[in-house]
């Protein structure tokens, strides 16, 4: 009943930054699924929408992404799902990120991965958006960062 | 990259290219706080720094040996050291790498009372521990006893990973501690994966809903209601005044009330779509006030839209319509709200001219979905250039897809030939991945709306010239099935496959039809000089040679065919046959066609031949294999519904035109010899029959009436023998299978059974019964039915067989009656009721009173009206004890629309029936036959 079924954050080159999974997939099928992502994404440009809808590799899913400089910024969800709404979770946790890392780049998330992981349960939980509120989200942060 | 990025985005990108210009080789990043671990910092910049894949593998075994020799180690580990090395494992496994130990170090740092060191074991836990592993039980004890801590923090963890892990065990483990926290009123967020709809938690979510000041825990719980209401929908149905109530509250709210809810001057936005889901889970609220109330909220959102922007960044303009899109979605879902839908409508043609290309996506496809309700579908047509411009003009193929699924949702009568001229032209240059599914879209509409047949054996031929590839087999079986069904366009289809086959280079799926197409109907076009028996063999074995196996097999058929149709090329004919490269052809198949069509020339007479060979008998309508296969390609849910039984109902005019011809046929019927054995004929051949038995000297009827609402049952019964039925219709066709048992022991003999039909129905047996039905049997015979025009005389079934030596003959009424061909038609009151006017002349409508047979049961009415064929139509007359339905009969020559109202008096135990149709006859026949039903 998931809606979310992963995030992703790959940058031009394919290396993976971030794979959340909603949804069980053996390992086999995440591999496959991150390369397709990243074969349908990068090909696309600012005419293009940024959604994608492929019958044969996705079926029921959907792909909501965005780039922002070298990295791409996926949300898998249902063919139904709200496309804007996503596209703007996106957006809203790429703020949130910016914020918390002090104009955040691409060495932030490969040096401080085990801290994306957090940022991501704090907005995102079992595969729906949870919590929007940019202020909340960072004052939770900020309070567990002071944690030993 | 959205469009016109806002100048924090700007910077930010501005930001990452330059980090990313100066990455290499990597330098410690700032951000490691008094929390970072140095070890693990030093480790990620080394394989950075490995120039090649050899060198990260050393790189990493050799990490992996130091952390091994550590776990092993006598020296217990502290805390700080456990937690860096899994984590270093974790970025390991990250990579790409398989880890097999360290989950044990993982589990111990849940027993930690650090923070940091508690995260890395849940990170650990919910990234690489799967369900089954034998750790669980481990796992779930440092959950437990970190969800009964009372440190919020701690709590926290223990839940995510709950959410994360998500497995039925963890959620059965929990399923009974979590509503307590919930309860409990802590800040915790609730959204563990507990699907089980456990009394408290509805209970639990509901009150949060309600009252929750924190939309963060609204929305948490909005999510949870959703999935849950769409499990057991009548449990949550309290949700949706709830939901109203608080989608009211946020979208009249000045933005200050939900401050840090507010995106780009857009109140709560995800809040409101998960809200706006929600109620989408259920119809339109019954209660006025609250239906008053969310039309409110609607109609307020689509204000919204119209207002001038709050900011220029499209972040607001993105929030601002993802609510405005599912509210769009719940008008749709409702389709009760006429000026709702074509608001909505008008907005969403705003949006496909925008200049972003995401609105122009979504607009068609919401546009599409409101294609399918009757109140907005003329207003989507409306925007038919915009739609048919973006196929021509838009760069992304996701978004000229959907112009082109827009276009087949607003296609009607009206625009089907502008449509499908349109989709045939961008077929061309369509993209490759999509062209297959535009070809059947076309060949579907050129089927549904073809008003005259050679504008679709054109259009059909046309899309195997432009796309002859992706034509696929069931478009051309279609074709075939339709012109060899509807002999008003064999002529055309022969004369028009002729001229296409002209063509130097042609598609073998033209071969095809071209083939079949001249070997059933080639005679009507042999008359012409430039197309005699000979042109037409000598041009279609011209592409023999070229063709797949299969197609010269179908080839071969039409040869042989030929030589029955047309006996002058037979000599030459049978000289292709005798070639070696036929008669020894390395396909089996060829080979034997070959040496069998060439044998049947050779020995058969022409009456065999002819019989062998007679045209193929009209295919029993069914759904459009065409259909069937788009509908598998793009799953039951994609597929805009554009049943028009509806239209058809509208459409009817065209085909009254036909009447008069009609009547003119009928009457020149009755003056022509019947060659069917009536009722009364039959009589007097038994009678001067030699037989001794008893012959069934009447029709035997007594169950015909039961069989008007209904297709199946027995039909009649003696001690020898049974006959049993079971009949389908559509439209004018219908088949009908007959079985016959033998009630006794003993073989009946000579077994025939055959049909005499009045002129307005054909009546073909597909398959003579066996001569001898065994003791205890029971054989099976199939009926195909033709409706030419309406009829009140039912065809008699004739039976005879050998008994012990005694002839028996058995004559039963057929029960086809005229309301099998009716399809049922769905009409809203206002349709009804102006219809209704419409056929207002004397002779159109007929009436009858009479007493109730029947105890007069609501429900028994009901499903007798739809089993005669009608559609019921609720909510239509103002009296509700009263019953309308509304529906179309079918027959070959024409359709004639059909409106009936039954008005039931419990009093008096009687009933009023109105039949009103624009033919008397057929008034006349359905009241005749509905009346005796009650």
């Amino acid at each position: 009943m998931n809606k979310i079924r992963f995030i992703l954050i790959q940058n031009r080159a394919g290396k993976t930054r971030l794979a959340k999974w909603y949804m069980q997939f053996d390992d086999d099928e995440k591999q496959k699924l991150i390369e397709e992502v990243h074969a349908v994404v990068t090909v696309r440009d600012a005419k293009h929408t940024n959604f994608v809808e492929s019958d044969e590799v996705f079926r029921n899913f959907k792909i909501i992404y965005r780039r922002y400089a070298g990295l791409y910024f996926c949300i898998c969800v249902d063919v139904t799902d709200n496309n804007l709404a996503y596209l703007e979770g996106i957006h809203n946790f790429v703020e949130v990120l910016n914020e918390y890392f002090h104009n955040v780049c691409e060495l932030d998330l490969v040096f401080n991965f085990y801290k994306v992981y957090t940022v991501v349960d704090e907005m995102f939980l079992a595969g729906e958006i949870r919590e929007t509120s940019q202020t909340k989200v960072l004052k939770q942060l900020l309070m567990l960062q002071s944690l030993e | 990259m959205g469009r016109g990025p806002s100048p924090l985005t700007q910077r930010l990108l501005l930001l990452l290219l330059r980090r990313a210009a100066s990455a290499a080789p990597d330098k410690m990043p700032a951000v490691s706080k008094g929390d970072g671990m140095r070890g693990l910092a030093v480790f990620i910049s080394d394989i950075r720094n490995c120039k090649s894949k050899e060198a990260e593998i050393k790189r990493i075994n050799k990490e992996l040996a130091n952390i091994r020799s550590k776990f092993k180690g006598d020296k217990a580990l502290d805390g700080y050291s456990k937690k860096k090395y899994v984590c270093k494992l974790l970025f390991i496994f990250l990579l790409g790498h398989d880890i097999d130990f360290g989950h044990m170090e993982a589990v111990n740092l849940l027993s930690s009372n650090k923070y940091t060191e508690k995260q890395i074991g849940y990170l650990f836990i919910s990234v690489l521990v799967n369900s089954n592993s034998d750790l669980i039980r481990l796992i779930n004890n440092g959950i437990k006893n970190d969800l009964t801590s009372r440190n919020p923090t701690f709590m926290n963890l223990a839940l995510h990973c709950i959410a994360n892990v998500g497995s039925r065990e963890m959620a059965e483990a929990f399923a009974a501690e979590i509503p307590r926290i919930l309860v409990a009123g802590s800040v915790i967020q609730l959204l563990a994966p507990l699907s089980a709809a456990d009394q408290p938690i509805r209970a639990v979510v509901l009150v949060v809903l309600h009252h929750g000041q924190r939309e963060g825990v609204v929305t948490a719980a909005t999510s949870l209601i959703t999935t849950l209401a769409q499990k057991s929908p009548d449990d949550f149905k309290t949700s949706v005044s709830l939901a109203v109530a608080r989608l009211s509250r946020i979208v009249t709210s000045a933005s200050i009330d939900l401050q840090d809810y507010t995106y780009y001057f857009v109140a709560a936005p995800w809040l409101s779509v998960k809200l706006l889901r929600l109620l989408q889970c259920y119809p339109p609220p019954e209660d006025a006030a609250l239906r008053g109330r969310l039309t409110e909220c609607l109609e307020t959102i689509l204000n919204k839209a119209q207002e001038p922007p709050k900011s220029k960044k499209v972040q607001h303009s993105n929030a601002k319509n993802a609510v405005l899109f599912e509210a769009i979605s719940l008008i749709i879902h409702h389709d009760s709200e006429p000026t709702l839908l074509v608001r909505a409508c008008n907005q969403l043609g705003q949006f496909l001219q925008h200049r972003e290309t995401n609105l122009r996506y979504l607009a068609l496809e919401s546009m599409c979905t409101l294609a399918s309700s009757e109140f907005s579908h003329e207003a989507v047509k409306t925007h038919i250039e915009t739609v048919i411009n973006a196929l021509k003009t838009e760069r992304d193929v996701s978004v000229r897809q959907r112009a082109v699924d827009l276009l087949y949702a607003m296609c009607d009568r009206s625009n089907a030939k502008q449509i499908v001229a349109e989709m045939l032209s961008y077929l061309e240059t369509a993209d490759y991945s999509i062209r297959e599914e535009i070809v059947l879209k076309v060949a579907i509409l050129a089927e549904k709306y073809a008003v005259d047949y050679t504008w679709y054996v054109d259009t059909i031929l046309n899309l195997i010239r432009i796309a002859g590839d992706y034509v696929s087999d069931e478009v051309w079986y279609r074709v075939i099935q339709i012109v060899i069904n509807r002999d008003d366009v064999q002529g055309y289809a022969a004369k028009t496959v002729f001229e296409a086959l002209q063509a130097p280079a042609c598609h073998e799926n033209l071969v095809k039809v071209g083939g079949y197409i001249l070997g059933e109907f080639g005679n009507l076009i042999a008359g012409d000089s430039r197309s005699s028996p000979l042109v037409q063999f000598n041009l279609l074995h011209s592409k023999f040679h070229l063709c797949s196996v299969p197609t010269r097999a179908l080839l071969l058929s039409a040869y042989i065919k030929f030589i029955n149709l047309f006996p002058e090329v037979k000599a030459t004919i049978q000289e292709v046959l005798r070639s070696d490269s036929q008669l020894r052809n390395a396909d089996v198949e060829l080979q034997q066609r070959a040496v069998e069509y060439l044998r049947l020339s050779c020995i058969a007479s022409t009456d065999i031949l002819a019989t062998v060979l007679e045209e193929m008998p009209p295919f029993p309508e069914r759904e459009s294999s065409i259909l069937a296969k788009l509908k598998r390609k793009k799953g039951p849910g994609n597929l805009p519904d554009i049943d028009d039984t509806r239209r058809s109902v509208n459409g009817n005019t065209e085909h009254n035109n036909n009447n008069t011809e009609t009547t003119a046929k009928v009457s020149s019927d009755l003056l022509a010899l019947s060659p069917a054995p009536s009722a009364g004929a039959s009589l007097l051949v038994d009678v001067f029959s030699e037989s001794s038995a008893p012959a069934a000297a009447d029709v035997y009827e007594d169950n015909f009436a039961r069989f008007v609402c209904k297709n199946n049952g027995v039909l009649y019964e003696n001690q020898l023998l049974q006959i049993g039925l079971k009949s389908e219709y559509r439209q004018n066709l219908g088949r009908m299978y007959v079985f016959y048992g033998n009630k006794t022991s003993t073989q009946f003999l000579s077994f025939t059974a055959s049909v005499g039909s009045p002129d307005p129905l054909n009546t073909h047996i597909l398959h003579p019964v066996d001569p001898t039905v065994d003791g205890g049997a029971q054989v099976q015979q199939i009926l195909n039915i033709e409706c030419l025009s309406d009829f009140t005389e039912a065809p008699v079934l004739n039976i005879q067989f050998r008994y012990g030596g005694t002839l028996q003959s058995i004559a039963v009424k057929l029960p086809i009656m005229l309301n099998k061909f009716f399809q049922p038609t769905e009409m809203m009151s206002q349709d009804f009721f102006q219809r209704w006017k419409q056929l207002g002349a004397p002779q159109q409508e007929v009436q009858k009173i009479f007493k109730a047979k029947h105890p007069m049961d609501t429900e028994v009415t009901k499903a007798k009206i739809i089993g005669f064929g009608a559609a019921l139509l609720d909510g239509v007359d103002p009296n509700p004890a009263n019953f309308v339905g509304a529906g179309v009969i079918h027959t070959k020559s024409t359709q004639v629309g059909c409106l009936l109202r039954l008005e039931p008096n419990t009093q008096a135990q009687m009933y009023r029936l109105t039949l009103r149709t624009s033919r008397d006859s057929v008034s006349q026949r359905l009241c005749d036959l509905l009346s005796e039903q009650f």
